[in-house]
This record gives structure tokens, sequence and C-alpha cells, in this order.
């Protein structure tokens, strides 16, 4: 499939049309004809589910934004009427609010699927890159989305992440009056939030056309880490993994309608159901849960700025990772280590989530190091002595080779 | 400039005359570019109704010996407490140099029974408890945060927990004897 030869359109009209703007050439090379290799497995799917999320994301923002108003005094309340009084309100905040949980749950399945694989190794670091932006920016965003309601958890979870950028030397008072417009969380600080929210989908999307893009041109990694050899590696996207992306798509809605509909409060703390109080704080502020990981890294040192270093870098490691990953192979499938040592990763992870919600006193406090040393050294000292150690299984000789000897 | 016709001399040294065009138009345009962002990042500061508010004036008569006050500077809880012998004499028999954050009593009060703090915990931000009357002060008699656990003593200092600081001092006056201006 190196070469592309378009079609003839027999409609007049799209030919017409197709001479002067060649998209619906484009739709049938990227997207119908577009070469698949024929191994891939469901953990595929999670990547264009996520997509399909980010859309149903901003279908039920713009609608709830007609509603919503983002002042202290009537913020709160609105929400409320939005739940009680506009026609289907309740609906479209469910589920936009546990689309957030279910966008970032599909991420991190995606994410771990490209650490397992090696989907971030050669020639694809800079489709890996646009997805660890696409992720930075997807924590922005719900960060200020979560401001919105001007509930408890709201003020005090904004009060406390924006008090981060105060750590940063000389500059970090006025930084922070900055991004507060005042002296404290207030009234401009989340009329700003409300337009950021707004506008950083839109980067979203700008980065994950890029995302694909990256994607198409170096085509997509499979479960076996070996490049695609000649045609009976391939099979086309449509209607192969359309069907089987669109299966996916009807597990995905049983689940997520599950929560709307019988458990739209899971995800959420119940103190964001106070409306702002600036002068008492709940006792206990967590984050959410996506959240969780990235929060426990940061208070794992007891320095405020060292903190928020640990916590940035915890992400910021990701862009790296293709050249601390020294293993040629790419797939954990033929690593014998690897595997065992990303199972202990995924597990670190979670239990660096479990952590972060977990009161900040001992016996946590330690844990919290000792699994963020961990996570450290998975990326700095554990993937790149792999490299040298390990020695991986014998690779198979084509994605084709089991199927077709065996036919 | 002078010397050669297509030469010219930047910091001593000789670069092509369309060069020195090409770096300067270029030098031009990122100047423009930063003198044009710069409304748009200022626009986000805090503007001038919101600086207008930066002050809080406080009337102290009616706080008796041993009440405490909250008020709201700058959208911030400020601890007014009118401290009673017992709590001065803590604060200040205690060893300045035991202290995570060393200062002396003397330090932060202007005069000695008031004791005017951020309410803000210097750990993540919460506001401590200890101003109404029921509420735990922790083991030092001042406040006591719940979110983490920090104990403050009766001049707002650090004594135990994860905070680093001790509660801040705001910049205050005394207008009158029994009137102070925040800010």
């Amino acid at each position: 499939m190196s070469t592309y030869t378009p079609p003839t359109w027999n409609n007049k009209f799209v030919r017409w049309f197709d001479e002067r703007l060649p998209i619906v050439t484009l739709m049938h090379k990227e997207l119908v004809v577009y070469p698949a290799p024929r191994n891939l497995n469901y953990w595929w799917s999670f990547g264009s589910l996520a997509g399909i999320v980010l859309v149903i994301m901003i279908a039920t923002g713009v609608f709830l934004a007609m509603y919503y108003v983002p002042h202290v005094d009537h913020a709160f309340d609105s929400v409320e009427r939005i739940m009680r009084d506009v026609n289907y309100g309740w609906l479209l905040r469910y589920a936009h609010m546990n689309g957030a949980s279910v966008f970032f749950m599909l991420t991190y399945i995606h994410l771990f699927r490209g650490l397992y694989f090696g989907s971030y190794k050669a020639p694809r670091e800079v489709l890996w890159w646009m997805g660890v932006i696409i992720l930075f920016l997807m924590i922005m965003t719900a960060f200020m989305g979560y401001v919105l309601p001007w509930g408890q958890m709201s003020f005090w979870g904004a009060t406390v992440i924006t008090n981060l950028v105060s750590a940063v030397p000389l500059v970090g008072g006025d930084l922070v009056r900055w991004l507060w417009g005042g002296f404290t969380v207030d009234n401009p600080t989340l009329n700003r939030f409300f337009s950021l929210h707004y506008l950083l989908p839109m980067l979203i999307v700008a980065m994950v056309m890029l995302h694909l893009w990256a994607l198409h041109t170096k085509k997509s990694n499979n479960p076996l880490g070996i490049d695609c050899k000649g045609p009976n590696d391939y099979i086309p996207f449509h209607p192969y993994y359309t069907v089987k992306d669109l299966f996916s798509l009807g597990v995905l809605l049983l689940f997520y309608a599950y929560f709307i509909f019988f458990a739209p409060n899971f995800f959420g703390e119940a103190d964001n159901y106070i409306p702002a109080n600036p002068m008492v704080t709940p006792p206990h502020i967590v984050p959410e849960w996506y959240f969780l990981p990235f929060y426990a890294i940061l208070r794992a040192v007891p320095d405020k700025l060292g903190g928020v270093l640990a916590m940035l870098s915890a992400i910021l490691i990701l862009f790296v990772l293709p050249w601390l990953d020294t293993s040629k192979v790419r797939s954990a499938t033929f690593r014998p280590m690897y595997k065992w040592f990303f199972w202990a990763f995924v597990a670190d992870c979670l239990f660096l989530g479990y952590l972060g919600a977990m009161p900040a006193a001992e016996p946590y406090i330690t844990m919290i190091q000792f699994a963020t040393v961990y996570y450290f050294a998975h990326f700095l000292v554990i993937l790149p002595a792999l490299g040298w150690f390990e020695k991986p299984d014998p690779l198979p000789e084509s994605i084709s080779a089991p199927v077709t000897s065996q036919a | 400039m002078a010397e050669a016709e297509d030469n010219i001399s930047i910091l001593g040294k000789e670069v092509p005359r369309r060069d020195f065009l090409i770096y300067g138009s270029t030098a031009l345009g990122v100047a423009g570019v930063a003198l044009t962002a710069w409304p748009f990042i200022d626009s986000m500061n805090p503007a001038a109704d919101t600086l207008a508010l930066a002050t809080t004036e406080v009337d102290l008569s009616p706080i008796q010996e041993g009440q405490s006050i909250t008020v709201k500077w700058q959208g911030k809880p400020v601890f007014v407490r009118h401290r009673t012998d017992r709590e001065i004499e803590l604060a200040k028999e205690t060893d300045v140099k035991s202290l995570r954050d060393p200062q002396a009593d003397d330090a932060r009060v202007q005069q000695e029974p008031w004791l005017i703090v951020v309410g803000i915990c210097t750990h993540l931000g919460c506001i401590p408890l200890g101003q109404k009357p029921g509420e735990p002060r922790g083991d030092y008699s001042g406040w006591f945060c719940p979110c983490h656990g920090s104990h403050y003593d009766t001049a707002g200092r650090i004594r135990k927990g994860p905070a680093p600081l001790n509660l801040a001092v705001p910049p205050y006056k005394f207008v009158d004897d029994t009137t102070i201006l925040i800010g």
C-alpha cells in the first residue's frame, strides 16, 4: 500500500467538487482504504473511543454553556437550574460530568496500550509526543471545567492547585496573582477559567488531528510490534476496523450510560454540592480521581517547589521515553522481563492513585515516597537497563505468517 | 558603514548590509509582537475594581479579651485576635530557636494584645480552626488546621505538622487606638 491511486468518482457532483477540493479522496484514502495491520486486538479500539468521547464532551459542553452563568453569584445556581429546569439539562450535565471520567479512563488505557506494545518507539516518537501534549491539555481542561460549578471542591481545589504556581522562585507571587486576576480565587478567576475551558478543547481537536496525521504517516503499530511487510499483513480500515470500533463503542456506551443513569455521582465528591465558601475549608480536599497519581507525586516531596517539579516531570518524562527505552524490540509479548516490569509499573500507578486519595499522614507519606521513587526508577533505571540485560524472544517473521501457515 | 558599501559593523564584526537589514527587521518584528502580546497578558492582572478592594478597615473596640473575629481582606480570611495575658505570656516564653520558622513574638505583633494574621494554612491553603469558641485549638492553644494536622501557637507560629511557615502577618497599621487598616 505504498502508492495510493485515487478512484474515479462516478457521481458528477462529487467528481466536480473533488477536483476543486479533494476532500472526498482524502477521506477515502485515510478512512476507507487506509491500510491497518490485520492483527489489531481490542486494545486498539481505545484511541477511536477517546476521540468519540471528545466529540461528546464538546457537544454537551457547548449546550451546557448556553445555560451556565460564569459568575460567582450565579454559577452554582445556574448549574442547579440546568439540573431542574432546562429540558434534559440533568442528562447533559451528567453526560458531561461522567464523560470527563470516561475520557480519562480511555486515554489512560490508550496510553498504557502504547507502553505495553512499544508504540512510542521509532518511527512513532512524534505521534507519541502529540499524545503527551494532548494529555497535558486534557488535564488543564478538566481542571478548569471542575472549577465552573463553584462548589466547595471546585473552589478549594482551584485554590490549592493555583497556589502551587506561587512556588516558582522570584516571580511566583506575581504569577499566581496574574492567574487569579486578584488576590485570591474569585470572580475574575472563574470568568477566565470558563473562557479557557471553552477554548482548550479546540486545541485538543487540533492536536488530535496532528496525532492522527502522524499515525497515518507511519501507520499503526500492532500487538506483535513488527513492521508490516506485504499486502498480506494489511486489511483496509473500512469495513473491518470501523465495525470492530463500532462494537467497542456499543460496549463503551453501555458502561457510560450505566454511570449516567444509575450512578451519576459515583466519580464525584459530595462536597461539591455545597456552594463555594472562601471562609470555610472542607476537611479533606481531594482532586478528581484521574489526577490522584499526580497529586500523590506532588505530596511525595516535602518541599513545595520540589513537589511541583516532581509532578511536572512525571508527565514530562514521557517525552523522552522513546530514548530511555533502549530495547530494539517493540512489543512486550517478546520481552520476557519488560512484561513484568510493565505490570509492576501499572500497579505502582494504581497504588499512587490510591495514596493520592489518602490523608497526608503517616504511613501514607512514606509509601507515597517509595511509589514515586519507583515511578521515576521505571523510566530512568529499569527501562535503560533492560535494553542491555534482557534477551528478547525470537520475533515472528511476519504478521500474516502464523495465520496463513495454519490455514 | 563608512568603510565598505556592502558591509556594516555590528559589535566589531563585519556583516553584509543585506543581512543587517534582515536582522534589523526581524528584531523589529519580534519587538512588535511582544508589544502587541503585552496588553493581552496584562489584561489578566488584577483589574482596577479588584485593586480598589485592596484594603480593609477593622474596628477593634467590640472585641473582648480572649475573643477573635475573622475579617475578609482581598478575599482572604484575616484572623484578628484579642489575646489574653496568658496567651501573650505563652507566646513570649517560647524558645525562638526551637521553632521551625523562628520569629519572636514582638516581630509578629504591633501591639501585644492584638494578633493579626492571614488565616490561611501555609501548607496547602486550608483555613485553620480555632476562631470560634469550642473549636479545637491544637496542642499550642492557637489554631489547628484540620486538613493535614498543622498546629499553630498563640502567635500564629507553626509548631507541629507539615506546614513550612508561620501564619502570614498582613501589612496593617493602627489608624487610631481602636481601628486598624489592613493592606
